[in-house]
């Protein structure tokens, strides 16, 4: 029953979080949408294990938590420098 | 004692849930970029401790509470990390703070 309430908020926050990744004006609130949906989800695997009965999913939970975190990283590294590869200051981006 | 944990895994579970629900919809209501970047803070952090909290209360002593307690050191490691990457990359994409001058 309480991890029933648990899901339920969770899969409304789900909800709030994507309206916004789908409203954003800028490119950044669309990718904090994203990261915070991402951290909700690692919630919802974690509590869906209880929710089963299964708490084996946890592993799974964690791993996404790392990818997550590199996910926004690496899309933050380049849209901020348009390269993966390197990145500094002083290089002349016109474009991006 | 049984329901002692059970009461106190309910407590942990609804305020994580309250807490959830707060920082989505200041990340909806919120008029800036930066603001809506504190709003989602919360969610990472007390939404993230007591949800999880609430989840240990109920594995007990078990791997589940040494994996729950990974997924939350790994959170709290990682989400201040990727907000102020991106507060860093929005002031480098030249995202203005809304910035309230009246008091000039």
């Amino acid at each position: 029953m309480m991890f029933a309430v648990a899901t339920i908020a969770i899969l409304i926050a789900m909800l709030l979080a994507l309206a916004r990744a789908l409203l954003g004006p800028s490119l950044y609130d669309r990718i904090l949408a994203v990261n915070t949906f991402g951290t909700v989800t690692v919630l919802f695997i974690a509590i869906f294990g209880f929710l089963t009965g299964r708490p084996e999913f946890l592993d799974i939970a964690l791993v996404y938590a790392l990818i997550n975190f590199i996910t926004t990283i690496a899309v933050l590294k380049f849209f901020e420098y348009g390269d993966l590869g390197r990145g500094s200051y002083d290089r002349q981006d016109s474009d991006l | 004692m049984n329901t002692m944990l059970d009461l106190l895994s309910w407590i942990s579970l609804v305020a994580g849930s309250i807490f959830l629900i707060i920082g989505t919809i200041g990340l909806i209501r919120f008029p800036d970029f930066f603001t809506r970047l504190h709003a989602a803070s919360v969610v990472d952090t007390l939404g993230c401790i007591f949800i999880m909290v609430g989840l240990m209360l109920q594995a007990g002593l078990s791997i589940v509470t040494v994996k729950l307690i990974l997924i939350v050191i790994f959170i709290l490691f990682t989400s201040p990390t990727a907000a102020h990457a991106l507060a860093k990359a929005a002031l480098h994409g030249k995202v203005k703070p809304l910035l309230d001058h009246s008091g000039d």
